[in-house]
């Protein structure tokens, strides 16, 4: 059943994107936009890779651990990026845009750099051990085509879609979230309601990068299968296209970002077109942001603005 | 007790320098400058474990080893250069174009285009200046798509010119499967449109091209009312509005200019140099000209060095990869990140002053400024390790 399978790995990559856009909604609603998300995502993966490895070669086989230490050390790494990222950007007030994109040169660079190192190491088994990362989390075997759908997948699928809600109910039911949208609408009004604003801002970004981490993770480890292929660059921007066509709001990202995986993985279910027409068929999902850049930007209603004081640092003793 | 240690001072807070001594920020870039080269000789002996000094002589050889390295170090500097200049006016307008790679990318598309169709059927020079304007049309017109949208709707650009570069690629990877159908997905370099080459080399063209362009763009900006214009929507489109600039037309109008120049840059690249288009052309420096154009504060003479930084650093480390057996360019992109990270960030000394408790009191001595402004200077090198010393601990 093509459509069954087509569903399905579209819901499978879109954890890429998922975790990618969630990330950076958090990230811009402190009113940072953070185009570093490339770099992020790739160093992300690389540590985890990396983790894998080192793990292999000191002959630890324990299939928990093997996903747990480096769902965690890509935590830290994604998180050591949004620190520097907010370092440069909050304590330094360096422009946004510049940092993110310095941001990014050097994490797609580091994480090639050391995925050579461990390329250089050959094969010890990360592609094997791999399946501990998309083994079926619910192990239910069936051609049941709801089952093939929704319950095939690898636990960090899931736990993407879980994050994605979990960001949606702090971001509008809790006080922290409505702090940090006050954060990002308007820095000075919150310094004045005694918000503190560089610390939201700080762990805003922290938390927003780790999340987006996991998401080079999952593509590398799950989607990827443990075969390193340059991706996470063009995933990352297309994570930070999500957060647009989802109007900041991370539960919209779930199925937006199914779309996005379904537009990508498209051309490969399509009978009877040739290799050119696929190219263009890869095209959709940027077409489709901008088509709702554009119609947001139209309609302009108050509800689909992005943070109002996003891309603009805060400097309290300006005026 | 407990009150009056609420209400005290802060150990140190920051002012907003007003009156920044015209060598401060050369002093404090250049000190930038030398510590990210220490922090990066140090970067890549722990890495490689090559000696430091070893490092600083291969870059050094890398990039200006023989003649030959000088002159591919020189038509890099004007490539990388074109690039900076197209960003330049939009970016001092505040206008965030991070599609100068789509928009180059077209160009050279446009180029490609005629050259495969018209290739051979007509004159090799009237080919070569149709191919140029055709690169210039649509490398504008790839601009101005978004600057319309921008001016009408207040389109956000910065991630419209984004999405554009990933359609000028699928654009190109379409139409290499139909040039080169079945192959390798490579379409081989085409020997019609050529630029002449001058004694047999292909780097004069874009050097004469990058400093005529360079000349151009520094009177546009500095000596020409639309400059003027520029500038003042920069600073404040309020201000802008209010003298009677119109600001959608001036929006519009300095985009077909930036998407001329990635045209011109993408005709460059194709006719002058590859001879042919893929995915790749570009490499990724319509980002990186972004870095370039802002490190020199859009300044086109400035963007000189700031490129030759950028090029210098990544063909040297490029040699350093190449004579330890590594054939990518993962590590210098590395470096010229941290470089980035630590110029951008080393402009927070130039912008801002630390005040710290018992200097503020002593303020009020009128010659204390010009003191704590030396303070700070200082300073800068101490406190400029610090987001090195954070990318250290991510190693």
């Amino acid at each position: 059943m093509p459509f069954v399978s087509f569903l399905s790995g579209a819901i499978r990559l879109s954890a890429t994107f998922l975790y990618g856009s969630t990330g950076e909604i958090v990230i811009e609603k402190s009113g940072h936009l953070n185009l570093g998300i490339p770099g992020v995502m790739s160093v992300g993966a690389a540590v985890g890779c990396l983790t894998v490895y080192k793990m292999l070669k000191a002959k630890i086989y324990s299939s928990l651990l093997l996903v747990l230490l480096p769902f965690l050390t890509t935590i830290v790494a994604g998180g050591f990026m949004g620190l520097l990222y907010s370092f440069m950007t909050v304590t330094l007030r360096a422009n946004q845009n510049v940092t993110g994109l310095a941001l990014t040169t050097l994490g797609v660079g580091l994480a090639g750099h050391l995925v050579n190192g461990i390329k250089a190491g050959g094969d010890i088994g990360i592609i094997a051990k791999a399946s501990q990362f998309y083994a079926n989390l619910f192990s239910v075997k069936s051609n049941n085509w709801f089952v093939q759908i929704f319950l095939s997948h690898g636990i960090l699928v899931y736990l993407a879609i879980i994050i994605a809600i979990v960001t949606q109910v702090i971001l509008n039911r809790t006080r922290i979230g409505l702090h940090l949208r006050a954060v990002g609408e308007s820095p000075a009004t919150a310094d004045a309601a005694g918000i503190n604003v560089t610390g939201y801002k700080y762990v805003a970004t922290i938390v927003g990068s780790a999340i987006a981490g996991l998401g080079g993770l999952f593509t590398i480890m799950d989607y990827m299968g443990g075969n390193w292929e340059y991706v996470l660059e063009g995933f990352g921007w297309l994570s930070i296209a999500l957060v647009i066509f989802t109007l900041w709001r991370p539960a919209l990202a779930i199925p937006g970002s199914i779309i996005f995986g379904g537009l990508y993985i498209a051309a490969g279910f399509i009978k009877g077109i040739t290799f050119a027409q696929i190219e263009l068929i890869k095209m959709l999902p940027y077409v489709m942001t901008i088509v709702v850049l554009i119609f947001t930007s139209i309609v302009g209603s108050k509800k689909a603005q992005p943070p109002a004081s996003l891309g603009l640092n805060y400097f309290r003793e300006e005026r | 007790m407990n009150t009056t240690k609420k209400t005290r001072e802060p150990l140190f807070h920051l002012v907003k320098r007003t009156d920044v001594k015209p060598w401060l920020p050369w002093v404090v870039r250049g000190v930038t400058i030398v510590v990210a080269f220490l922090f990066i000789g140090i970067l890549t002996f722990a890495s490689l474990e090559i000696s430091p000094f070893e490092v600083y002589a291969r870059i050094f050889k890398g990039a200006f080893g023989d003649s030959y390295r000088v002159m591919t170090l020189l038509r890099d500097v004007a490539i990388l250069l074109l690039f900076a200049l197209a960003v330049t006016p939009a970016f001092k307008m505040k206008f965030w174009n991070i599609g100068a790679e789509g928009q180059v990318l077209m160009g050279a598309f446009a180029c490609m285009f005629c050259i495969f169709y018209l290739g051979g059927k007509v004159n090799d020079t009237l080919l070569i200046f149709i191919s140029l304007a055709a690169a210039l049309l649509v490398g504008s017109v790839w601009a101005v798509i978004p600057a319309l949208f921008k001016a009408k709707w207040n389109t956000n650009e910065t991630l419209f010119t984004l999405m554009m570069n990933y359609v000028a690629i699928q654009i190109i990877l379409y139409a290499i499967k139909i040039w080169a159908p079945g192959g390798t997905g490579t379409l081989s370099p085409s020997p019609y449109g050529n630029l002449p080459t001058i004694a047999g080399e292909n780097f004069w063209f874009s050097i004469i091209v990058a400093i005529v362009m360079t000349a151009v763009m520094f009177i546009y900006l500095r000596f020409t009312k639309h400059g003027y214009e520029i500038n003042v929507v920069g600073e404040s489109e309020n201000t802008a509005r209010y003298i009677g600039i119109n600001v959608k037309k001036v929006i519009i109008r300095t985009l077909i200019f930036s998407g001329l120049i990635c045209g011109l840059t993408g005709f460059m690249l194709v006719a002058g140099i590859d001879h042919t288009v893929s995915s790749t052309t570009a490499e990724g420096r319509g980002f990186t000209a972004i870095l370039v154009s802002w490190l020199a504060k859009f300044n086109p003479a400035g963007m000189i060095f700031t490129s030759l930084l950028v090029v210098f650093l990544s063909r040297g480390m490029d040699e350093v990869m190449t004579m330890n057996g590594i054939s990518n360019n993962f590590f210098s992109k590395v470096v010229i990140g941290i470089m980035f990270l630590m110029i951008i960030g080393c402009e927070f000394f130039i912008n801002y002053k630390i005040v710290f408790r018992h200097r503020a009191k002593s303020e009020v001595v009128p010659p204390a400024p010009v003191e704590g402004a030396e303070k700070t200077c200082g300073e800068d090198t101490s406190d400029g390790e610090i987001p090195q010393a954070t990318t250290a601990k991510e190693e």
